[in-house]
C-alpha cells in the first residue's frame, strides 16, 4: 500500500463540508427553535415547485428557514459527495475511503429521514434526524483530522520514531492514555445529552421549566398531576402548544444534572491533562521533537473543550432566561454540536498515539525491524 | 307505499314529540382567578400579517371579560356517543384573518365538515394534529395560497381540542373539539353559552377551557321543556 501523502486541497475541502454542515446544523436549529418544521407541507418538493425553483418572494415566515435548511442540506449533500468521491479515487488508505462512503451514506440517509420527518408527520423521525445531525458533522471533522498534514506526521513519527530512539518503558508517559477514559467518557455524556436535547426539542412542548437554577421555584419541581395542571395553566407559549408532562419536567431535570456531570468529567479532564504535562515537562525525555508533536495539543484541546463545555451550560441557562428565544437556542445547539466534535477528536487523537505506542512497548526495536509488513500496517493507519 | 307513508308519519311525530320535550341549556362561565398575562406575539416577518390590526397582536388562552366572563369554553353533554348529525349539518368555518385563526376555539361533529378560509394575502398551511389517531383522526398539511379555495377537513372521531397550527406562521393556532352528538356550544365574550334542542332527560354537562380546565369540570343537568340553565365557575391556580 502507497504511503499517505498530504493533499492541502482535499483538507481543505474537507474542512468547507465541515463548515457548511455547522452551517446546517444552525439553520436546523433556527427550523426547530422557531417551530416551522413543518412550514413547507410537501417534500422533496416545496408547495409544488422544483425546490430550487421556489420563487424567494414566497419564501414567508417560517417557510424561509424550513426552505433554507433544505437547499443548505442540498449543498452538504453535494460536498459530501465531492468529498467521498475525491477520497475514493485519491486516498491510499482504505479505511478512510471507505469512511467517506459512509459519509455519503450518511448525507442521503439525512436528507431522506428529513423529507420523511415532514411527510410521515412522525415527531420520532426528527430526533433521529437530530441524532444522526451530531454524527455525521462528527464524521465529516473526523475526515478533516484524517487529512490533515498534521495526523500524518502523527502517523509516521509514532511507531517508526519511537520504535528506533525510545525506550519502551518511557512511552507511555508522553502518550494520551492517561487521558482516554474521561475524554471517552465525556463525550459519550455529550452525545447522551444530545440525545436528551434531541428528544425535549421534538416534543414541541417549548420549556418544561421556566426557571433556573431553580425549578418551579424548588430544587426539585413536583410532577404530580395536580401540580402540572398548575404548570400548564400558567405558562403561556407562543409558538408550542402541547402541554407539558411529568415526563417532560423529569427530561429537563436529568438534562440538567447530565450538564452538571459533563462539568464535572471536563474539569477532571482539564486537570488531569495539565498534570500529565507538567510530569512529562519535567522529564528530561519530553524535550524529544515526538512529544512537542502531540501531548500539547491534547492539553490545549482539553481546555478548549472545558470552555466550550462552559459556554454551552451558560447558554443553556440563558436559553431558559430568554424564554427559549430561537437565537439563543439555536446557539445552544451549535456550542453542543462543537462540544461533542471537539470530543470525537480529542478521542481519535489520544486513542491513535498510544495505538503507536502500545506496538512500540510490545515490540522492541529490533522485534520491529523483523516485521517491516506490521510496522507498513501501523505507518498506514 | 302505504307502508312508507306510515313509517314516515310516525317518525316525523316522534321527532316532533322530541322537539315538543327539548329545551336549551342556558348558563355561563365565569373565571376565578388572576390569570397570567398575554404575551404579545413577536418575530412576524411577513409583513401580509400585519394588516387589519391596530395593536398588537397577543396570545389569546384567557379573553376574560371585567366580571370574569370567560370566552373560548367548550360546554357540552358527556356519555353520549353515536348521535351526530355531522354528515347533515352545515359546514363549520374557520378562518385565517390577520394571521389569526378565527375562532380560535370552536367546535364541531363528527364527521361535519370543516372549512378553513384564507382571507389573509399570505399563504398558509393548515396543519390538524389530532391526537385522536386511534380513532380514525388523521394529520394533514395543506398549503393554502392566497386567494385559494377553502379546504375542507373532517375527523370521524370525538376529540377534545384538536389542533390546527399554520407552521409559516408558528404562533397561529386553533382548537376544534370535535364531538360525536350535536349538544354543545363554545362560549362567547360575554361568557355566556346555549346548547340548544337537548332531548329532555337528566345528563352530566361539562365545561372545558384549554387553560382553566383541559379536563373539564362537570356537573348535573336535569332538561325540561322549559330547557335548563346551568352556570360554570372555573378557577386559574
Amino acid at each position: 500500500m502507497a504511503e499517505p501523502r498530504y493533499n492541502p486541497w482535499l483538507h481543505r475541502f474537507a474542512i468547507l463540508t465541515a463548515l457548511a454542515t455547522l452551517a446546517l446544523l444552525g439553520v436546523g436549529g433556527l427550523v426547530t427553535s422557531h417551530g416551522v418544521g413543518m412550514a413547507v407541507p410537501d417534500w422533496p418538493n416545496t408547495y409544488g415547485y422544483n425546490m430550487f425553483l421556489f420563487p424567494p418572494s414566497k419564501w414567508v415566515g417560517g417557510i424561509f428557514y424550513e426552505h433554507t435548511h433544505r437547499l443548505v442540506a442540498s449543498g452538504v449533500g453535494l460536498l459530501t459527495t465531492i468529498l467521498a468521491g475525491w477520497l475514493w479515487f485519491t486516498e491510499s488508505r482504505r479505511w478512510l475511503r471507505w469512511l467517506g462512503v459512509i459519509a455519503f451514506f450518511g448525507v442521503v440517509l439525512q436528507g431522506v429521514l428529513g423529507g420523511l420527518r415532514v411527510v410521515l408527520f412522525k415527531d420520532q423521525i426528527g430526533i433521529f434526524h437530530a441524532a444522526l445531525a451530531q454524527l455525521f458533522f462528527a464524521l465529516i471533522c473526523a475526515l478533516s483530522l484524517f487529512t490533515s498534514r498534521w495526523w500524518l506526521g502523527l502517523a509516521r513519527s509514532s511507531p517508526t520514531q519511537r520504535a528506533a530512539q525510545d525506550a519502551p518503558e518511557r512511552v507511555g508517559a508522553e502518550s494520551g492514555a492517561p487521558l482516554r477514559p474521561l475524554f471517552l467518557a465525556t463525550t459519550i455524556l455529550i452525545f447522551l445529552q444530545l440525545l436528551l436535547g434531541a428528544t425535549m426539542r421534538h416534543q414541541h412542548a417549548g420549556l418544561a421549566i421556566p426557571d433556573f437554577p431553580l425549578a418551579y421555584g424548588k430544587v426539585w419541581p413536583a410532577t404530580d398531576t395536580v401540580a402540572v395542571a398548575a404548570y400548564n395553566a400558567q405558562r403561556l407559549e407562543l409558538t408550542t402548544a402541547n402541554p407539558i408532562t411529568a415526563l417532560q419536567i423529569g427530561l429537563q431535570m436529568f438534562h440538567r444534572l447530565m450538564a452538571l456531570g459533563i462539568l464535572i468529567c471536563a474539569a477532571a479532564l482539564a486537570w488531569r491533562a495539565k498534570q500529565s504535562d507538567s510530569e512529562r515537562a519535567t522529564d528530561e525525555w519530553s524535550t524529544n521533537g515526538v512529544h512537542a508533536n502531540s501531548a500539547q495539543p491534547l492539553r490545549r484541546l482539553a481546555f478548549l473543550w472545558l470552555g466550550l463545555i462552559l459556554v454551552q451550560a451558560g447558554l443553556g441557562a440563558w436559553t431558559i432566561w430568554s424564554q427559549k428565544a430561537a437565537d439563543v437556542a439555536t446557539a445552544h445547539v451549535l456550542v453542543g454540536a462543537l462540544s461533542l466534535v471537539t470530543g470525537v477528536l480529542g478521542c481519535l487523537i489520544c486513542f491513535r498515539r498510544p495505538a503507536g505506542n502500545a506496538s512500540a512497548s510490545v515490540a522492541s526495536t529490533a522485534q520491529v525491524a523483523r516485521h517491516p509488513a506490521r510496522l507498513a500496517a501501523i505507518v498506514n493507519l | 307505499m302505504k307502508l312508507n307513508q306510515t313509517l314516515a308519519l310516525v317518525a316525523g311525530f316522534t321527532v316532533a314529540l322530541q322537539v315538543a320535550t327539548a329545551g336549551n341549556i342556558t348558563g355561563k362561565v365565569t373565571l376565578k382567578g388572576t390569570p397570567p398575562a398575554e404575551k404579545e406575539i413577536t418575530g412576524i416577518t411577513d409583513a401580509a400579517c400585519s394588516a387589519g390590526h391596530t395593536t398588537p397582536m397577543k396570545t389569546r388562552f384567557f379573553v376574560v371579560g371585567a366580571g370574569g366572563e370567560l370566552a373560548d369554553t367548550v360546554v357540552m353533554l358527556k356519555g353520549i356517543s353515536g348521535k351526530s348529525t355531522g354528515a347533515a349539518a352545515p359546514a363549520v368555518l374557520v378562518d385565517q384573518k390577520g394571521c389569526e385563526y378565527v375562532p380560535y376555539v370552536g367546535a364541531a361533529q363528527t364527521g361535519q365538515k370543516i372549512l378553513v378560509k384564507n382571507s389573509d394575502q399570505t399563504m398558509h398551511n393548515v396543519h390538524p394534529s389530532p391526537a385522536n389517531a386511534a380513532g380514525g383522526n388523521k394529520e394533514e398539511n395543506k398549503a393554502q395560497f392566497a386567494g385559494a379555495a377553502d379546504l375542507t377537513f373532517t375527523f370521524p372521531a370525538a376529540e377534545n381540542f384538536l389542533k390546527f397550527k399554520c407552521d409559516v406562521h408558528p404562533w397561529m393556532f386553533s382548537y376544534i373539539t370535535v364531538v360525536d352528538h350535536p349538544y354543545f356550544a363554545v362560549t362567547g365574550k360575554d361568557g355566556a353559552f346555549t346548547i340548544k334542542d337537548v332531548p329532555a332527560g337528566k345528563y352530566k354537562i361539562v365545561a372545558l377551557h384549554r387553560k382553566a380546565a383541559p379536563a373539564g369540570v362537570e356537573q348535573d343537568v336535569e332538561v325540561t321543556a322549559d330547557g335548563a340553565k346551568t352556570d360554570f365557575t372555573l378557577e386559574v391556580k
